[in-house]
């Protein structure tokens, strides 16, 4: 093993990226499952989806991440209609709405998967831009450019989410739902409304984070899998429902990974997640940022 | 003659009992199809290539069916997806078996899907055909397998990559291997003939297949200072790594960088990763300019199928060797005049067969006794172009010594910007 100061300090980075970009394919998880208790683990491949779509998209000469912008507000309708339909199908019904809800989220997982290949076939689609395949040099060190934007997206995403549901009068209805539906009910409010509406936010994230995807590598259909136990993962170590908690267990999960990478075996990376996850759980139940 | 009744009802029931069981089905069975079985990746990471490779079977199942098929029988194709997942394929093949009743069957592609089906083919003493997989039969050592694709055993596969590396003068390298099947095999036989050559490791290091940027190996590695880096990655990997290659680089004094990249032989990863494989060496099975009697024809007639089935539209690399694959039961079955498993196995250890990928021979463990893996490196491609691969130039086989039409370009970094 080498080790030095310089490799130390680029593990570091490398690992602040990685976990920048673990946090952005999270967050959106983060309100579904985090917020809303929904078991949602088709999350992975609706963002696969905003990544395919994004590949269109590019096809016309339009900026991935651009693309994933513009793909928001069909993947919020598409959210809005997901949670419309696993209400009425599910939670309205009964108690046993998470078992249930969770078949059906994989049911939507597999379906997502198989329309992909037979719309897309099974080859990797990838994407280009300006920002993909460079890096940046400062002296000895070079920053690839495609994770410097996901380091920016997953920062934006992330802010912009934590002001939504904290200054705004829907996000904190949001959050009240997740508190404690029945007194919002009492309020005169509408939880399964809140509920629909903060889905399709969470649907509306995925497609920037899918945009991300492409951004950072190529896609296939089934690369949702390797995304379920990640994702959950950031979710559950962050704390359920907590924005920077998904930002901080993202980077904390990325470094780590970075440094066992680079210096102490790789094959011991994937340990590394749920390793920390089990310490973390044994010490705080609730999670690093939870209450 | 003296017919009582207890006489004629005794033998007509004998003739009744005789023809309605094992003569009627053996008749029945002689009539139909033969069945060919196996399961292939048509999706998950090794999707692509599984693909390209069972439209390839499909054009001979078309071929042989339009000469008359085996034995005067027409040819049934049964297929099953396994998802690249080696849990689902010893359940695949017992379906084949017991339930599909094949004749005959064929692996699927690659080591990781073939490995958990090489004890039960051996327990039932059956003959598979193996389909580009990697030392699967080492250990189990199945006297009835027979492999399509052109090597044989770690230094049939790694010579010509360690060989361009010592003429090039380095000696230290980096090892950078999947923690899977095939590229453990490779691996611990690139370990060994780096030991023998006295080349000295100085990184060695398995990586998950779940890794998701390789910006911290690649990092590595360059810290390492190797001489050449030998990696051996499955397609999504192969892809992640040339990338991280072109941002982070693997410093001036890397000769050769490449050998056992699954991934980079499939012609949209080459269509999308252009520019950035200039001066990688890696193994291929095939590459414009080699000479095979009908290999032309054959992936002539692949491309205009490919085109309608949305796969690899030049097929070069797998294709032709699953073609290859039909032509080898095709002519053992033509010349034993059975479908009996031991006596196909016995004609093909003793014969050596005429395919579209040259002439085959398999030794003891049913491996090439002739391999030929090419070691040939990407040289003055261009980004976004599909057709610049349909001719030669764009990979320059390095070894073996007959298909050889240049020498290595090094060191990496010249290699990498060669016009």
């Amino acid at each position: 093993m080498i080790f030095s100061l310089d490799l130390l300090s680029e593990a570091l980075i490398f690992g602040v990226l990685l976990g920048s970009f673990y946090a952005a394919v999270s967050i959106g998880l983060s309100v579904s499952f985090g917020l809303l208790d929904v078991p949602h683990v088709a999350h992975p491949a609706v963002m696969v989806l905003g990544s395919y779509l994004t590949y269109v998209l590019t096809t016309y000469g339009l900026d991935p991440i651009a693309a994933g912008v513009v793909l928001m507000p069909a993947f919020f309708v598409l959210g809005v209609l997901i949670y419309r339909f696993y209400y009425e199908s599910f939670e309205r019904r009964g108690t046993d709405a998470g078992v249930r809800g969770l078949a059906f989220f994989f049911g939507l997982a597999f379906i997502i998967e198989i329309g992909l290949i037979l719309v897309f076939g099974v080859d990797q689609r990838s994407v280009s831009a300006r920002y993909i395949g460079s890096s940046l040099a400062l002296g000895d060190y070079r920053i690839p450019y495609r994770m410097l934007v996901a380091f920016g997206v997953a920062l934006v995403l992330t802010f912009a989410l934590t002001l939504y549901l904290s200054k705004t009068f829907t996000g904190r209805a949001i959050k009240a739902v997740a508190q404690d539906e029945p007194a919002l009910r009492l309020m005169g409010a509408n939880p399964v409304r809140i509920k629909q509406w903060a889905f399709g936010i969470a649907t509306g994230v995925s497609a920037l984070a899918g945009a991300m995807l492409i951004v950072v590598g190529p896609v296939e259909p089934a690369m949702d899998r390797l995304y379920i136990g990640r994702t959950f993962c950031v979710v559950v170590l962050a704390g359920l429902g907590s924005m920077t908690g998904t930002l901080a267990a993202g980077l904390i999960l990325g470094v780590a990974e970075s440094i066992v990478l680079m210096f102490l075996g790789a094959s011991w990376a994937p340990a590394v997640a749920f390793g920390l996850l089990l310490v973390v759980l044994g010490i705080r139940p609730q999670g690093l940022f939870g209450r | 003659m003296n017919f009582t009744r207890r006489r004629v009802i005794g033998v007509a029931g004998a003739a009744a009992l005789t023809a309605a069981l094992p003569g009627r089905r053996a008749f029945a069975q002689a009539a139909g199809p033969v069945k060919i079985g196996m399961s292939m990746p048509q999706t998950g990471s090794l999707g692509a290539g599984g693909q390209a490779a069972l439209l390839a079977l499909r054009i001979w199942v078309d071929d042989v069916n339009q000469k008359g098929g085996l034995l005067g029988r027409k040819v049934e194709f049964i297929v099953y997806d396994d998802q690249t997942n080696p849990a689902n394929t010893p359940g695949i093949y017992t379906k084949l078996l017991d339930v599909d009743k094949v004749d005959l069957l064929i692996a699927p592609y690659g080591t990781v899907p073939t490995a958990p089906i090489m004890p039960l083919v051996k327990q039932r003493g059956l003959l598979l055909m193996g389909n580009f997989s990697f030392q699967v039969n080492h250990k189990v050592q199945h006297d009835m397998w027979f492999n399509n694709s052109p090597w044989n055993d770690a230094s049939s596969w790694s010579d010509g990559f360690f060989r361009a590396g010592q003429r090039a003068g380095a000696k230290t390298v980096a090892i950078l291997a999947a923690d899977q099947e095939f590229a453990q095999n490779l691996a611990n036989g690139a370990r060994e003939l780096a030991k023998k050559a006295g080349i000295k490791a100085v990184y060695d290091q398995n990586y998950p297949p779940s890794t998701t940027d390789f910006s911290s190996l690649i990092r590595a590695i360059r810290a390492a200072k190797p001489e050449m880096v030998f990696v051996m990655s499955y397609p999504n990997d192969s892809v992640a790594i040339v990338r991280a290659v072109n941002e982070i680089g693997v410093g001036s004094q890397v000769q050769i960088f490449g050998g056992g990249m699954v991934g980079l032989q499939f012609t949209p990863n080459m269509v999308n990763l252009g520019s950035s494989l200039n001066g990688i060496l890696n193994y291929n099975s095939y590459v414009p300019g080699m000479k095979y009697p009908g290999i032309e024809d054959f992936l002539a007639r692949y491309a205009k199928r490919a085109a309608e089935a949305k796969v690899d539209p030049l097929g070069f690399y797998l294709p032709p060797f699953n073609y290859a694959i039909g032509q080898i039961y095709e002519q053992a079955i033509a010349a034993t005049r059975t479908l009996d498993h031991k006596k196909l196995a016995a004609w093909l250890h003793a014969n050596e067969v005429k395919t579209i990928v040259g002439s085959i021979r398999w030794d003891k463990n049913g491996e090439w006794a002739n391999p030929r893996v090419v070691q040939a490196q990407f040289r003055g491609v261009v980004d976004s172009n599909l057709d610049q691969w349909r001719s030669p130039g764009k990979q320059v086989v390095i070894y073996p010594e007959e298909y050889k039409t240049g020498d290595v370009m090094a060191p990496f970094e010249k290699a990498r910007s060669s016009k």
